[in-house]
This record gives C-alpha cells, structure tokens and sequence, in this order.
C-alpha cells in the first residue's frame, strides 16, 4: 500500500487551485471589464470587481453592435456562429458515417483508392493553403454564403475514422442476423448501425460544435459582407478597430458572449466531451 | 478480435455514399493544393492579367529572404515555447489531479474549459491583459520594474502569444496525461512504494517512463497545434508585428498572399508547408500504430 503523505496531499491540493485561478483568471478579467463604463477602463489599474453597466453593455452589443467594427449586432454575429457550427457539425457527421459505412461494409474496386482520398484531407488544412482556396470559392461564386461557409469544412478524415474504428468494433453476426432477416444494406445502417452509434455520434457533435463555432480563418477569407460575420472572427475587426481606441468595455463583452456557448457545452456535458476528444485523436 | 464481416454487395450503393466526401475532398482539398503547387511556378501580377513561367525561382528567392528565414525562426521558437509551456504545466496538474481523490471531478471540470475557447479569443483577451495602457498584467509587471510594451518590444509581444497559445492548450493536454496516468498499473507503484521509493523516486522511474507514449503523442500534436492553428492568435492581435517579429510561417503565407499579394510566393509557402504538415503525420501515424501494441 502507498503510504499517503499529507503534505503532498495538500501540496497537490494548492497545485490545483493554482492552475484554477490561472484559467479562470483572463476570463474573470473579461467579464468584468464587461460590464464597466469605458472611462473605467482608460486608466491602470482598472477595476478587478463588476461594475454597474453589465445590463447596459450587453444590451447594447446584442442590439446595436459597435459602429467602428461595422455596426454589425453581436447578436447577429451570434446567429451566424450557430448556424455554422450547426451546419458543419451535422453535415461532417452525416458525410463521415456514410462514407465509414461505405468502407467498412461493403467491398468493392476502389475502395484502397477512397481510403487514401479521405487520409490526405489530414495532410491538407485550409490555413496553408489559403489563397488557391479562397480562389476555388471564388470561382464557384460561393463567397458570402452559408453554403461556402460550411460546405468546404464538412469532409473530415478523423471523424470518418472514428466511426470506421467504431463499426469494426460491431460483433459481425449483427449483420449476419440482418441478412438472415434479408434487411438490405441501407435498412442495416438505419435500424442497427446508427442506433447502435448514438454516443458516438454525440461525443463527436460537441466535439464538432465547438471546431465549428471557434471557425476564425475561413470566415474571414469568405465573407467580405458584414451580414455573414461570425463572432469569433467579428471580435477582431473590433480589437483592431484604426484609429479610435479600442473600447475594452464591448470587446471584452463580445469575447464573453464569443466563449460563452462552447464553454458551458463543455462543463454541461463533461463525460461526453472527453470521450470525443480522446477518441478522435485516436 | 471476432469474426470478419460477409460484406454487403452492391454495384453502386459504396460509391453514392462515399460520394459526398470525396467530391468535397476532390473540390476544396485537391484542387486547390494542385493549383498552389501549379502557382508557385509562376510569376503572377497583382490583377492575374499576366503570368510567366519562372521554375523554381520563387522558392529559390524566398530561401534568400531573410523575412521568411526569420518566419521559420520565429514558427520554431512560438511552436517549442507553446509546447513545452503547455505540456509541462499540464503534466504537473495532471499528476496533481491523479494524486487526490477528493473534489477530483469539481478541479477537473475547472481544469477542462479552456479547451472550448477560441484561439483568436484567447488572443484577444490576453492582449487587453497585456496591453501597456490599461492591462492588469501590464500594470503589476511595470510595478515590478519590467516596462510592457508589446507594441514596441518584439520579443515581448512573441512572448505574449505564446502565453495566450499556451492558455488555451494546457486543458488539452491534461485531459491525455489524466488519461495516460490513470492507465499505468496501480500494482507497478505500489511494488516501488514497497521497495522503498519515494514518491519523487516513483514518479521519475515509474510514472514518466511509462508515461512516454502519451508524452510523445502530445509533442507531436502540440507542434502541429502551435504551427498551424494558431494563425488566429497572431491575426487578431500583433498582426504580425512589431517589425515582422510575430509572423509565424501560416500568418506569413497569409500575408504574403492577401497584404502583399504575392501569389507565386504565397503559393510556394503553401506547398513548403504542406510537405511539413505531411512530415508531420507521418511521424505521428507511425507512432499512432505503435501506441496500439504499447
């Protein structure tokens, strides 16, 4: 038996509230920056405690938005992250299952020749290749859409191994049964695979979700219309906003709001969230 | 394992339903990987009216820019300092962690969080942190005699995006050193706790060893982090600056592309890049297999 020393208990103890305050401590920062009037923020040392604008500031962002960054409402800004990470989270795992089921249950030429399509997607990410990329987008007219938004995003090489490592996992004799019971291909992956693949398939939505929502690069590659901003990538125009200075007040309260839903999606559904992120980098 | 599956026959069904993927493979991956490797060939005017076909020039010249010598520089420096920071603070909580039983869960889920943070956030709120006029961290480390001027001061502002890359990540590498901890048997300490070990003595013998493959897997992943996901951090802060001493290698490729447009340049970063990132995998799906029979 390992013999518990006490000190090393509560040595570890102070470790953990330690790397708690250093997480939560930029955000604390941002939240109350949030909700103080700007001449609060103008000089050092600024308040470490809330202030009384809090109601004021964020009504302010969720309606009128900042005009030095466009005068797009966060509120808007908000809507387009959701629909985006909606969009590409559900579209990835529709495209990825299919295309697992595909390589796991059937046999046929090509498919060494599909599996390597899909493999190199891993070898090939958008931020270095920006430019022939923004170009393709162009050429398809697809700039300034939901559709050139999220359709590049949804192939995915890891979650179609996920779900390609997760069927090799099925006993076989559950397709067998199926077949005995002469239920096709399609019925198989409808009435056994995808009931069989539900914790999966929500592991990876947070997963997703939160790739998705967190999008910086390709929104602003693809959107020069103000109408389809996101939030992640909208808070930059306003930190960088030229000649005025930055209004700390409303940026950090967008970076609040920005953070606000992948974060509690993560707290909320912990067991889920650490199972999908361990297994798809397996 | 269990018995191999009797596959499904079907002449077209496997090809429809893998349809989806690799049409979007083939437009939004392929084609314009081959349109950067056919661009880096050419001499390209900012309007696309005229190109010329000059080789290999465009990488010879950038191999002569001391701009984009530095960038490497820079990448190496951002990627080793993000690294190593993350990693080895993460291992110390993680082992923290896998030391107590109770409130294990409650420090965990305060643990965990950042993971979700947008790395263009992260940035952002650690530059209004830093920033010299109003930022608390500014302010406590003026009055500890440091002067914080990450808009004058290169190596100040690297050092700030470093610690924002850093923030975001150390969740992610609790998480796998939680998991590869709580693997490693539990006889194997107890027997070295038998034998006399202290609990230094343990950790250093025992625990890191056995430890390595997830260390390893960890490195990999973190590099390829700090390389190329971390283009946001720089864009919405430093942009690059000041003088060019925050411009990683993608914020490069980037700028060279859309600021300065140049496109053969930019297109010849991208192929330079992409042989890295395939480097990369290589080494990391190699060492995938071998976690499997670890």
């Amino acid at each position: 038996m390992v013999r518990r020393r006490h000190g090393l208990t509560i040595l570890a103890h102070l470790v953990l509230i330690a790397g708690v305050m250093l997480f939560g401590f930029p955000v604390w920062m941002a939240l109350v920056a949030s909700t103080h009037p700007p001449e609060e923020l103008s000089i050092n040392p600024i308040p470490m405690w809330f202030g009384a604008m809090g109601p004021d500031n964020y009504r302010q962002l969720l309606s009128g938005g900042i005009p030095e960054a466009g005068g797009v409402s966060v509120g808007l800004m908000m809507t387009n992250s959701l629909l985006m990470a909606l969009l590409i989270t559900i579209g990835k795992i529709s495209v990825s299952l299919i295309a697992a089921f595909a390589i796991v249950y059937f046999k046929f030429p090509l498919k060494t020749f599909a599996f390597w399509m899909i493999f190199i997607t891993l070898m090939l990410p958008v931020e270095i290749r920006i430019l022939p990329t923004f170009d393709v987008i162009a050429k398809l007219g697809i700039l300034n859409s939901y559709v050139g938004l999220c359709l590049p995003l949804i192939a995915s090489a890891t979650a179609t191994f996920l779900f390609r490592q997760f069927f090799l996992t099925i006993p076989a004799e559950l397709v067998e049964a199926a077949r005995m019971d002469r239920a096709g291909p399609l019925r198989f992956f409808w009435d056994i695979l995808l009931p069989l693949s539900r914790t999966n398939i929500a592991a990876l939505f947070i997963i997703l979700f939160i790739y998705g929502w967190n999008q910086y690069l390709w929104p602003l590659l693809i959107t020069t219309d103000e109408n389809y901003y996101t939030i992640v990538m909208g808070i930059q125009r306003m930190a960088n906003a030229g000649e005025a200075l930055p209004l700390w007040h409303l940026i950090m309260g967008t970076a609040v709001l920005a953070l606000l839903p992948p974060v509690v999606i993560v707290l909320s559904m912990q067991r889920l969230f650490v199972k999908g992120l361990i297994e798809s980098e397996k | 394992m269990r018995s191999s599956i009797t596959p499904f026959t079907n002449r077209w069904l496997p090809y429809a339903l893998l349809a989806p993927q690799l049409l979007i493979t083939a437009v939004f991956f392929l084609w314009p990987s081959f349109q950067a490797f056919e661009q880096s060939l050419f001499l390209e005017d900012a309007f696309g009216f005229t190109r010329k076909f000059i080789g290999v020039d465009n990488y010879r010249e950038l191999f002569r820019d001391d701009g984009y010598l530095r960038s490497f520089q820079t990448s190496l420096i951002f990627g080793l300092g993000v690294t190593f920071i993350s990693m080895s603070t993460a291992l110390v909580l993680a082992v923290s962690a896998n030391h107590i039983i109770r409130w294990a869960q409650a420090y965990r889920a305060l643990l965990v969080w950042p993971y979700a943070v947008a790395p263009a956030l992260a940035g952002v709120i650690w530059y209004f942190l830093m920033n010299p006029s109003v930022g608390i961290v500014a302010y406590w480390l003026n009055a500890l005699g440091v002067e914080w001027n990450h808009y004058v001061d290169g190596e100040q502002a690297l050092l700030m995006v470093i610690i924002a890359a850093s923030w975001k990540q150390v969740s992610y590498n609790f998480l796998f050193f939680i998991a590869g901890l709580q693997s490693i048997p539990r006889s194997l300490i107890e027997a070295a706790a038998i034998d006399g070990a202290g609990p230094w003595r343990r950790f250093l013998t025992i625990t890191f060893p056995l430890l390595s493959p997830t260390t390893f897997f960890l490195l990999v992943i973190n590099l390829v982090y700090a390389f190329f996901d971390t283009f946001a951090i720089i864009h919405a802060t430093t942009e690059g600056g000041p003088a060019d001493t925050t411009s990683v290698l993608v914020f490069r490729v980037y700028n060279t592309g859309f600021v300065s447009q140049d496109y053969g340049s930019s297109a010849a970063q991208s192929v330079i890049l992409m042989t890295l990132v395939v480097l990369m995998t290589a080494i990391q799906f190699r060492f995938v297999e071998r976690r499997v029979t670890y």
